[in-house]
């Protein structure tokens, strides 16, 4: 117990209990200066409801799926062979690099190679005379998103193939299964609570980000974390700002429960 | 196709679909040009990087501040934490499991928002304190966890050893654990490391005027014009990414 002490100390005071001031927050009024009166009210969910915020909130769960959809869909191949690659350690170092580096960066690079006056769009004013407006569009959004959460997916499907037995995919091969066959109905059930950790790891930050959206989205591609600084900054909202903020909590700590539960019934079978 | 030739192919088009943005901005670091057109080789914008660009720097020494005191600070508590709950036995720790899990489950954004929100409520002046408060936050648990994961490793025995042998609580403590699990430690420190280096959103929300971090910077000079200084410091912070990448090579397997 005392050496936890501090841990616990630290993690109740910045961390559970800001979280709580923001979800009690959401209950009450806005001062007109931008601050909280503290009376009750359900004024900050109530803005809720208008047909703006629900775009945003639509367009915010649409472009999450899609794009964990697809960083899904590419980092259980990728992890599959790294995992049974000879050059193991050397590739999963190649994952670990664009991880680890900085991702206003990997934004960044992304502007420089496909923004209005990027590199490609040099090369086609030169060749036409005009540009291609390739980012400022939810696709762009997405493209970040899977480029920056890739390494986020790959990592822990990496250590949950990894850690199989491969006996049991040759003992399946030796049975007689192709290795297609082996592949679906041996190797994925066994790994199902790697990928819901992955997919956990990418659609969350997904759906909360606010820095791809702002710097590669348009007007038409923003996101509920634009939405939440909007309120908090422009608008002048708190309740409302914290009501989001509630909805975005809930809504994750749900889908979290949910999924995990799916995937220890499924594990268990 | 099978499924281990697909897998190969995915896995090198992945491959270069992470390297080829990256790549590109690291070549034309080197352009002598202000647009994206190869003019030819210059150390143009190293060299305003490293003479011009005084408030990068600023911004580059309060990330490394910040940096080394919240992941000094975020290992301490993390690693005791870990070795508290490895070893000791009390009634409230599948809370503090609880209480792990969640920051790591949060999105950012709320992490950032409610300190924010908090700090202006006990009228704490937003700088370089609260983005330090912050960034031990969102370590601790990561810290906390990676320690863990090593102490799990080895052998408890070696606990009952000690103590058969006469040593004290204190001397097992930091004659034993604490060397046992320092890989550990160590990865521990380097993940809050880089985490601190690299946050952007929650930074975003508690840094005040004149507590600029290098993303934060980064992230104005893409809003408010771009430079190819950006493309040096990019460049130079990748070499740093690979450096330690590389030395940390061997400690990868507690941190995943």
């Amino acid at each position: 117990m005392k050496y936890t002490f501090g841990y616990s100390f630290w993690l109740i005071f910045f961390f559970l209990i800001p979280i709580l001031i923001v979800l009690s927050f959401s209950f009450m009024q806005k001062s007109l200066y931008g601050g909280i009166n503290f009376s009750f009210s359900l004024d900050g969910y109530k803005s809720l409801f208008s047909v703006s915020y629900l775009k945003i909130l639509w367009r915010s769960i649409w472009i999450s799926l899609i794009a964990t959809i697809f960083t899904v869909l590419l980092a259980l191949p990728t992890a599959y062979f790294i995992a049974n690659s000879k050059l193991k350690d050397f590739l999963l170092l190649l994952v670990v690099i664009p991880f680890w580096t900085n991702s206003l960066i990997r934004i960044y690079a992304w502007i420089f190679v496909l923004g209005n006056n990027g590199i490609i769009n040099q090369i086609i004013s030169k060749v036409t005379n005009h540009y291609v407006q390739f980012l400022y569009n939810p696709f762009a959004v997405i493209l970040v998103i899977v480029y920056t959460y890739l390494p986020y997916a790959i990592i822990p499907l990496f250590a949950s193939i990894d850690r199989i037995d491969k006996s049991m995919i040759e003992a399946a091969l030796d049975l007689g299964s192709n290795k297609v066959k082996a592949f679906f109905k041996v190797l994925i059930p066994n790994i199902k609570s790697g990928i819901v950790t992955s997919t956990i790891f990418v659609f969350i930050p997904a759906l909360g980000s606010y820095a791809i959206p702002d710097l590669i989205g348009g007007k038409n591609s923003k996101m509920i974390g634009n939405e939440i600084v909007r309120q908090l900054t422009v608008a002048k909202n708190w309740p409302a700002a914290s009501a989001i903020s509630a909805i975005l909590t809930i809504f994750t700590l749900i889908g979290v429960l949910l999924f995990v539960k799916q995937a220890e019934k499924g594990e268990k079978r | 196709m099978t499924p281990g030739k697909l897998s190969k192919i995915l896995t090198i088009l992945v491959l270069i679909f992470f390297y080829i943005p990256i790549f590109i901005v690291v070549v034309f670091s080197f352009n002598n040009s202000k647009s994206p057109v190869w003019v030819g080789f210059s150390f143009h914008w190293y060299k305003e990087l490293f003479f011009n660009a005084f408030d990068i720097w600023h911004a580059f020494f309060n990330s490394i501040f910040v940096a080394l005191l919240s992941s000094f600070v975020a290992t301490s508590f993390g690693t005791l934490a870990a070795i508290g709950l490895y070893w000791e036995k009390f009634k409230s720790k599948k809370y503090i499991w609880i209480l792990s899990y969640l920051p790591l489950i949060i999105p950012d954004i709320i992490i950032g928002v409610s300190l924010l929100i908090f700090f202006v409520m006990i009228n704490i002046r937003l700088s370089l304190f609260t983005i330090f408060v912050a960034h031990t936050t969102f370590s601790l648990p990561y810290a906390m966890m990676i320690v863990f994961s090593r102490l799990q490793d080895f052998d408890k025995s070696i606990i009952d050893a000690a103590y058969d042998l006469g040593a004290t609580k204190f001397e097992t403590l930091t004659k034993i654990i604490i060397p046992a699990s320092f890989p550990g430690i160590l990865a521990a420190f380097f993940m809050s490391l880089t985490l601190s280096i690299d946050d952007f959103v929650i930074t975003f929300f508690v840094a005040g005027p004149g507590s600029t971090t290098l993303p934060l910077k980064i992230y104005s000079m893409i809003r408010f014009g771009i430079s190819p200084t950006i493309n040096a410091i990019s460049t130079i912070m990748l070499i740093g990414t690979i450096l330690l990448s590389v030395s940390m090579k061997k400690y990868l397997k507690y941190i995943f």
